[in-house]
């Protein structure tokens, strides 16, 4: 079996993602506090399972980070946001 | 020295509407008795809770903004826990940028209701 996996040839050689150059969104719109308030908002920052999404994919920078992960569990606290869940979005 | 809060709490769905407005009163004498001032009051209405609390998936949302001195949070909070009808509360100190952001808000808002008047 495993011999087959080796002769498998890519018709198209496998693409390498380019690199976004990712920036912080809250420095570049000004925005300087993060309501807890707004589910809507805060969704952009969970994955699927209702997760934080790390810096290294949102590109936030350390600071807004924390603000961010602080209004999301007040949101969760308060029931806005689940702290589990599937197909979130 | 007077520090300016903001508290949202949940209320059971069960309450009739006078029970809710009771509540909310009750919660509102706190503040005002130990000369604490609101600053703004919303009402959010019954809505659909993420996860059941106590059995329930719907609540009433209520939010005050007030200013107030520290030591009414505890008294204010002692409150909360007494009272059965409040699933959930949370109380926040507003920072400077939560204040103004609160601010624009609701001037926000105040706009939209003037252009639906017109």
């Amino acid at each position: 079996m495993a011999q087959d996996n080796s002769e498998i040839r890519y018709l198209t050689p496998p693409t390498v993602e380019i690199k976004k150059k990712k920036y912080c969104r809250f420095r570049k719109s000004r925005i300087r506090y993060i309501d807890y308030k707004d589910p809507e908002f805060l969704k952009k920052f969970l994955n699927e399972q209702g997760k934080i999404l790390p810096r290294r994919l949102t590109g936030t920078s350390l600071k807004f980070q924390r603000k961010t992960a602080v209004a999301i569990k007040r949101a969760r606290h308060l029931a806005l946001l689940p702290y589990v869940t599937d197909m979130l979005k | 020295m007077l520090n300016q809060y903001e508290t949202v709490f949940i209320a059971t769905p069960v309450l009739s509407d006078s029970q809710m407005k009771e509540a909310v009163a009750k919660v509102k004498k706190i503040i005002t008795d130990s000369k604490g001032e609101i600053v703004y009051e919303e009402d959010w209405g019954l809505k659909k809770l993420a996860y059941p609390i106590q059995k329930k998936s719907t609540g009433f949302y209520h939010l005050i903004e007030f200013r107030a001195e520290p030591d009414l949070i505890a008294k204010l909070e002692t409150e909360y826990r007494r009272d059965e009808r409040i699933l959930r509360f949370l109380t926040m100190k507003m920072e400077k940028y939560a204040v103004v952001y609160a601010e624009k808000k609701r001037a926000k808002k105040r706009e939209d209701q003037k252009q639906e008047k017109e």
